[in-house]
């Protein structure tokens, strides 16, 4: 069930250290929403808020307010937990579970949340492989440890064990830049096919993969380094890329900075 | 499983139980405090009842019942998911408090006895004509002992721990270099009693008496492996650049590994070194068995008995008095400060000289 | 190295030809570095066979059987002396100290790496390695003067509950200087060691399969099991073999705690038993060149038993490596 995101007023922390300020939008269910911006400018600090990840990292604590549909992800009796049950992630570097096998990996989620018989397990693995597109590439081997595999394939394993647990949301923090073209390009065709079910926010460096990818795009800026980074404008991707309306997301997309 | 086209618009099962909403009843954060409060009140309180005379019943009563309470006052508010989190949590607490409590009352029990005759006169003074079980006598004898026998076995098994470090991360390939590795950790395992025992072989084969040669022999069987992994870990923390940036001037290797790699890595190593002493500097056994023990001071580590620290804290138990007691006790916190110091300077070497390793 | 003074280049490093000096300098330094490899590989045979030498030469004049006897008189008439005591005696005691400690040393080692508040974790872990480094004698005394007397009342509560287990039935009265007492204080003694190892390894777990089981809605404990845990089971296991062969070998703690008798009894908490280490501790003053030798064949069996326990670690971790995620 992909849900609406609708962040107000939310600036994030490091320690003391403003890292992101006042920053809010609608992400939109069922559509893919891209954030792009020179380094440091909290993008990724940001993405992180949308599921409490932020505040894992020691001195993380963020001020404001994200909407899931109806319900705030920062309330006060909202378990962290549950919101990363219900968003989910994927990171910049591959990170299956070294010790699993490509079978527990994607299983790993599930067995998590609740107890599956056995076929029930097998039947949405294999789903959820089939939905990362890696399941012909890998169905004779379920059973060897996931970080035998290419990068690529090591990406949409995650790919595939975040959407086993049926997440509203999938965030993406950079999942391409560790990959060679070709692996990039199939994780694109997957997160096209993605969106139809989920709400997907991706962050990139690569404006063309924005371009390629995202129905709206984010443009985040910060005034100078160590300076908080901020939301400049979001809208239509097309628009954002033929004719935005800030100075600033133009020089940076025809290549003036950043 | 027939194409790969099925890839799925529809919906997924939902879970078995359903997945609970992002809103869920949690405990206030002061709950494991007040658990504990709970827990340690009742531990007392049925210690007391229950006559209990020692107090580490007490703590584990409590211990006890504050894992019981924390899992089932979770699992009925949260839920089972939570309450195995608060449990591991809890134990994990426990383990850390369970742990600290003996290893407090040793530092606490070695400082407040220690301090009783520790004093100049003590550190200052053998036992020469000092009947064990009367009050009096002092540590002088052991204590150059020590630094003798810790000093001599230094200088034989540094250089040696040294030049094999440099050997298996400089030149080591092939089967020695994996022999030497190997070796290197069995050496690490040897009981100290062990190495004491093949010194006493070869002494009762070669009819050599009982001398602080013998003791630092054994020492330093025990400190080669110990110099060769610190050493050859702080050698391979070389950024290999710079060996090659060397080698690229048309410098020689040997010359190379001496101005270039041990000098950056130096700070490590002497750390090892300093550690490797540390440890040492305790070990009884192989005095028990090499050095034979005396009540004079004996300066000369080649020829006839001499005490050492650890030994002499053994020998002042075994007598069993009070008197003797509190020497021992005292001659334990010369120890500890001895090893204590050489750790924290030589953690404070690898912190002051650590390479800079972009981390 | 540039230089950014107008003299002349600077002379090659030696002075000299830099190509003789370098050959000959790298044949002696690698002859120096390689003799010290070999050195350390002579010891090590040196010990096997000089142990083992001084061994058979009691062992020919043991009147009694080695691995059976009940009893240590080598100065006897015949000379009688057996080791079955003192193995029971050595495993039992380390079984008890790992069965303590490696559990609550993970325990203490996660604490350190990932429940401690922050400011608590670099401190504690500095002080827990100081621990490591307290003399053996020292926890030794501590054992007997201070150890012995609380557990008393432990070993009584044992009694009371778990009697009928009859491991824990104490049929003699007297002191608690028995075979679990000193496997306590064993465990006390090791617990820093594998607490350190172990937090290291704990600390190295990659922050991203950490933050893999967060992002998948896992509670702290879940994010324990599904990647630390997994990530640091070798290296728990090589720290517990490594605290496994210092209870094994332990000789101070061991002898001023127990109180020593040639008798095998699974009643634990019964004073009585002995050890390898302690045996030899106890009886050297008054042995004899015989003695010495008994005592010396003892050693080789503790010698051996350390040998397996370092082989069986090493083992182990080489079979675990394909799965330990060093290349993740």
């Amino acid at each position: 069930m992909a849900k609406r995101i609708d962040v107000s007023g939310l600036s994030a922390y490091y320690g003391s250290h403003k890292a992101i300020d006042d920053i809010s939008m609608t992400v939109e269910p069922r559509s893919v929403t891209a954030f792009i911006g020179p380094s440091g400018c909290g993008k990724s600090t940001f993405l992180r808020t949308l599921n409490r990840m932020h505040e894992v990292t020691p001195g993380g604590r963020v001020e404001g307010k994200v909407m899931l549909d109806d319900e705030n992800l920062y309330g006060s009796s909202v378990d962290p937990v549950a919101v990363r049950r219900t968003v989910g992630m994927v990171f910049q570097r591959p990170n299956p579970f070294p010790t699993m096998s490509i079978f527990d990996n994607v299983a790993a989620g599930l067995r998590l949340n609740g107890s599956y018989r056995k076929n029930q397990l097998a039947e949405i693995v294999e789903r959820s492989l089939r939905g990362a597109n890696l399941w012909n590439e890998v169905k004779d081997r379920l059973n060897k440890p996931g970080s035998g595999l290419s990068g690529g394939q090591q990406q949409r394993l995650c790919i595939a064990r975040a959407i086993a647990v049926e997440p509203d949301v999938l965030l993406m923090d950079e999942p391409c830049s560790a990959l060679d073209p070709i692996s990039t390009l199939a994780i694109e065709d997957l997160i096209s096919e993605l969106k139809e079910r989920f709400t997907i926010v991706i962050v990139t460096h690569n404006m063309q993969q924005a371009a390629r990818v995202s129905d709206r795009t984010a443009f985040f800026n910060l005034a100078a380094v160590g300076q908080p980074g901020k939301l400049i404008e979001i809208d239509e991707t097309e628009r954002i890329f033929a004719n935005p309306s800030v100075q600033a997301t133009e020089d940076y997309i025809s290549g003036r900075f950043g | 499983m027939t194409s790969h086209t099925l890839r799925a618009t529809r919906p997924a099962p939902p879970a078995p139980g359903g997945r609970p909403g992002l809103n869920q009843r949690r405990l206030p954060r002061w709950a494991p405090a007040a658990t504990a409060a709970v827990s340690v009140a009742l531990g007392i309180g049925i210690g007391l009842a229950a006559g209990l005379e020692s107090r580490v019943q007490w703590g584990l009563i409590a211990a006890l019942l504050f894992l019981a309470i924390s899992y089932g006052v979770t699992s009925a508010v949260e839920n089972r998911r939570q309450a195995k989190d608060r449990l591991a949590t809890s134990v994990v607490w426990v383990c850390f408090l369970l742990a600290v409590v003996p290893l407090l009352s040793l530092i606490w029990v070695t400082l407040s006895r220690g301090v009783k005759v520790l004093d100049g006169y003590f550190l200052t003074h053998s036992m020469a004509g000092v009947p064990g079980f009367e009050t009096g006598g002092g540590v002088y004898h052991a204590l150059i002992g020590t630094l003798e026998q810790v000093g001599l076995a230094t200088l034989v098994s540094a250089p040696i721990g040294l030049l094999t470090a440099v050997y298996l991360v400089e030149y080591g390939r092939g089967a020695l270099a994996r022999a030497v590795t190997f070796f290197v950790d069995v050496m690490t395992g040897i009981p100290s009693i062990v190495a004491g025992l093949f010194i006493l072989s070869i002494m009762l084969i070669a009819g050599l008496q009982p001398s602080g040669l013998m003791g630092a022999l054994a020492l330093a069987i025990l400190m080669v492996p110990v110099v060769v992994r610190s050493t050859e870990e702080m050698l391979k923390l070389v950024p290999n650049e710079l060996r090659e940036a060397a080698l690229a001037l048309g410098v020689p290797k040997w010359r190379v590994i001496l101005k270039v790699v041990i000098p950056t890595a130096i700070g490590g190593i002497t750390t090892g070194v300093m550690l490797a002493v540390a440890r040492i500097a305790g070990e009884t056994a192989p005095i028990l068995l090499l050095v034979f023990g005396s009540q004079l001071i004996n300066s000369n580590p080649f020829d006839g008995a001499q005490s050492s620290l650890p030994f002499y804290i053994w020998e002042q138990y075994r007598v069993g008095s009070e008197a003797s007691y509190d020497r021992a006790w005292a001659a334990a916190l010369v120890l500890i400060a001895f090893v204590m110091i050489l750790n924290l300077v030589a953690r404070g070497i690898a912190r002051w000289k650590a390479p800079k390793t972009g981390r | 190295m540039a230089t950014t003074t107008d003299n002349a280049p600077a002379p090659p490093v030696t002075g000299k030809r830099p190509g003789s000096t370098g050959r000959a300098g790298d044949k002696v330094f690698l002859g120096l570095s390689r003799g010290s490899g070999i050195l350390l590989l002579v010891i090590m045979a040196s010990i096997a066979v000089f142990l083992t030498y001084r061994a058979s030469l009691a062992l020919s004049r043991n009147e009694g059987n080695f691995l059976t006897t009940f009893d240590w008189n080598p100065a006897g008439d015949p000379p009688v002396f057996g080791i079955a005591v003192l193995l029971f005696g050595t495993v039992v005691s380390s079984i008890i100290a790992m069965v303590i400690a490696v559990p609550v040393a993970v325990g203490i080692a996660l604490f350190i790496s990932h429940y401690a508040p922050r400011r608590l974790a670099a401190p504690l872990a500095y002080v827990v390695d100081l621990l490591a480094a307290v003399p053996s004698i020292i926890y030794g005394i501590w054992g007997a003067l201070f150890l012995v007397p609380y557990l008393e009342g432990l070993n009584l509560w044992l009694d009371d509950f778990l009697g009928w287990t009859y491991v824990f039935e104490k049929t003699q009265v007297g002191v608690a200087r028995s075979l679990f007492t000193v496997g306590v204080l064993l465990a006390i003694m090791i617990l820093p060691v594998v607490t350190s190892v172990s937090r290291e390894v704990f600390r190295q777990v990659p922050r991203m399969n950490e933050e893999a089981a967060l992002a998948l809605g896992a509670t702290r404990w879940e994010v324990i099991r599904l990647s630390v845990l997994p990530f640091g089971r070798s290296g728990v296991i090589s720290a517990s073999m490594l605290g496994l062969g210092r209870a094994l070998g332990e000789t101070m703690a061991v002898a001023t705690v127990l109180s020593p008798s040639f008798v095998i009894s699974l009643h634990l908490l019964n004073p009585g038993g002995g050890t390898f280490a302690q045996n030899i501790a106890a009886k050297f003053d008054e042995a004899n060149e015989l003695g010495r030798d008994a005592l010396i064949a003892s050693g080789l069996v503790l010698f051996v038993l350390t040998l397996l326990v370092n082989g069986a670690a090493r083992l182990i971790i080489a079979r675990r490596k394909e799965y330990s995620g060093a290349n993740a």
